[in-house]
């Protein structure tokens, strides 16, 4: 074995670090899987009040939760605004992405910053700065926006856009910028070389920034807080409200089928694309 | 006829400008060399005539037809990129078919013509490979397939061989200049490497800061190079700073007067160039002989197997680099230190 192979520095691969990097990482994943193990668990207990040892298991929690008008209101509340979130994110955020990737002009960086700021700003201010803009539209216009679907989806646009930016763009920094000067050399017009060499390259990225922006929707609890209204909730947001009154496993259960969705969204989005490389 | 026809062209960038007047004809079926250090303005050029980016100025003809203003799709021109720019995503044949079918050529045509194209640069039996499977001479070829396959009306290529290794890189220049001539195909190399360009080209170009230099065949390049920057750039030159002291006589600074030989003589001379391999070494035995010899120290000796390095001081302390060939086995050994008579040919020098 010659060794010089190895990725890390040689005080990395040295054995001596082992029990260090290798314990770093259990304790990490103990960390962020007990509690979500400790919901999936709780969500097939029989008994009513939430305590250990449980008497028996059951699946009645999953179809209690289903019975719930709320639940299932706010689920597919979350799933429309998901969808539309990750169609409104693809359709501003691949034009974006591809004009930033490629350009040098002046304002591209300040358009990137504040393409990404939905990270930065916290949820919560987000939501009330958004709230306030949403009533003083009404105000102006009349028109109800606030605690509206109208409302929500623009709340969630601005969630997932980031995330379709900066997975898109990910995928454009590793493409060959000549490859389309190639394409378009042997007499490929500028659309017939992005169908046929730029998109096909950067496809990867762009669903993995779909599947992204559609969780990212999903999960969101502090920028729909405010924006909810009768009849028109988020599930993450019914979960806390049920939580006010209640604490049963029907609520491990909702929790246990979100984790679920999101798990699959995560574990696709990864199969199209590295998730570290956008990071 | 002239294939590619280049009147003043002009790139600026703001207010710095990369390609300055550049004037050029390359007539039909012609090999020329752009050669030049790196940012000379070689690329940005071979780009213009691309049509990947946009002349400031001037204008650009293929044939009679002016392309200056053209998008690169409209021109018809073949470029291999320093770093292939193969399709990832496509095979071989995908990749050599490419240019065909953005020119509607039949299924049954595309199919023959990238065989036959393949067949040229020996990868046939790779077809259907995906280009990271195949070793980077490999990827070069399929490259120049794909530019060659729709017989373009120029070829240009950017610096192809420059990601081979140097053993690679004779083979694939020799086979590319093979193909070239056998194809009639009106060419422009872009390198850095004055070997590359010595070797392959019918002409060479020789670029500095965005400006033609010099135009001319390899010979005329090295033996009669037109400026300092040429005679320098070309091949290794020893040269004397001093000025001109009357008709055939040319005084260095550090002391020496030389003759001028037979070479034209510009009247404001400010440079007397000599090639390493006219300086002959003889040790100082017989008496000097005339204007052209000098007497010196030998200081560096490097052996290089076919010829040996050099490195004399003149007694006003000038160096001066010889290369003596090592065609006689029984020649009397020169070390470090041995006082020697350096001369060359009259017509050897060349002033600037």
């Amino acid at each position: 074995m010659t060794g010089s192979r190895s990725p890390f520095p040689r005080s990395w691969s040295d054995r001596s670090f082992w029990p260090v990097i290798v314990g770093g990482c259990v304790a990490a994943f103990v960390m962020v899987l007990s509690p979500l193990a400790a919901i999936i668990w709780v969500s097939f207990f029989e008994n009513k009040i939430i305590s250990f040892p449980p008497t028996g298991y059951t699946f009645d929690w999953y179809r209690a939760a289903a019975a719930m008008p709320q639940f299932r209101d706010g689920f597919f509340t979350s799933l429309e605004l998901g969808l539309v979130a990750m169609l409104v994110s693809l359709v501003i955020g691949v034009p974006a992405a591809l004009v930033l990737a490629r350009g040098r002009f002046p304002g591209r960086e300040a358009i990137q910053s504040l393409l990404l700021a939905p990270l930065i700003v916290p949820g919560i201010v987000a939501g009330a700065a958004l709230y306030m803009f949403l009533i003083e539209v009404e105000l102006a216009s009349g028109v109800q926006v606030a605690m509206t679907f109208t409302g929500l989806a623009i709340a969630h646009s601005l969630i997932a856009l980031p995330w379709t930016v900066r997975l898109v763009t990910a995928s454009l920094v590793g493409l060959d910028p000549q490859l389309k000067e190639a394409a378009l050399t042997m007499g490929a017009r500028e659309f017939t070389a992005f169908r046929l060499v730029t998109w096909p390259l950067i496809r990867p990225g762009v669903v993995a920034g779909a599947l992204f922006a559609f969780i990212a929707s999903f999960v969101d609890l502090e920028k729909s807080l405010f924006l909810v209204g009768p009849g028109m909730t988020t599930l993450p947001i019914v979960i806390v409200n049920y939580l006010e009154w209640s604490i049963d496993p029907t609520i491990a259960a909702v929790a246990t089928v979100q984790i679920a969705i999101i798990s699959a969204g995560l574990v696709l989005t990864d199969r199209y694309f590295k998730l570290a490389r956008a990071f | 006829m002239s294939s590619i026809l280049i009147r003043d062209l002009v790139k600026r960038h703001g207010a710095q400008v990369t390609v300055d007047r550049v004037s050029l004809e390359i007539g039909q079926g012609e090999f020329v060399a752009f050669l030049g250090p790196s940012g000379c303005g070689k690329t940005t050029t071979l780009r213009m005539i691309a049509g990947l980016t946009e002349a400031s100025a001037g204008s650009i003809h293929f044939g009679t037809r002016e392309v200056t203003n053209l998008p690169p799709y409209l021109r018809d021109a073949g470029l291999v990129f320093q770093g292939y720019a193969l399709f990832p995503h496509m095979s071989v044949a995908e990749n050599v078919a490419f240019g065909l079918q953005m020119r509607k050529v039949d299924r049954a045509e595309v199919r023959r013509r990238v065989d036959e194209a393949l067949s040229l640069v020996k990868l046939a039996h790779l077809a259907g490979r995906l280009p990271k499977e195949l070793s980077g001479g490999q990827q070069q070829r399929v490259a120049l397939a794909r530019a060659i396959v729709y017989k373009p009306e120029v070829l240009l290529l950017d610096e192809p061989l420059s990601a081979l290794d140097a053993k690679l890189r004779t083979e694939v220049r020799t086979e590319l200049r093979r193909l070239q001539s056998a194809l009639g195909l009106t060419t422009i190399f872009v390198t850095h490497d004055q070997d590359e360009a010595l070797s392959v080209a019918d002409r060479i170009v020789v670029m500095s800061a965005g400006r033609v230099e010099q135009v001319g065949t390899p010979r005329e390049i090295y033996q009669r190079p037109a400026t300092r920057f040429v005679a320098e750039f070309i091949g290794l030159t020893n040269l004397f700073p001093g000025g001109l002291e009357g008709p055939g006589r040319f005084r260095c600074e550090s002391g020496e007067c030389f003759s001028t030989g037979s070479t034209d003589v510009p009247p404001n001379a400010s440079v007397l160039a000599i090639r390493p391999e006219h300086v002959s070494l003889l040790r100082d035995d017989p008496a000097p002989g005339g204007a052209c010899a000098l007497a010196a120290t030998v200081e560096d000796v490097i052996y290089r197997g076919a010829l040996t390095e050099f490195v004399v001081r003149t007694a006003s302390g000038a160096k001066l680099a010889a290369h003596l060939q090592n065609t006689d086995l029984g020649r009397d050994e020169l070390r470090p230190g041995d006082r020697v008579i350096a001369s060359w040919p009259a017509d050897a020098p060349m002033l600037f």
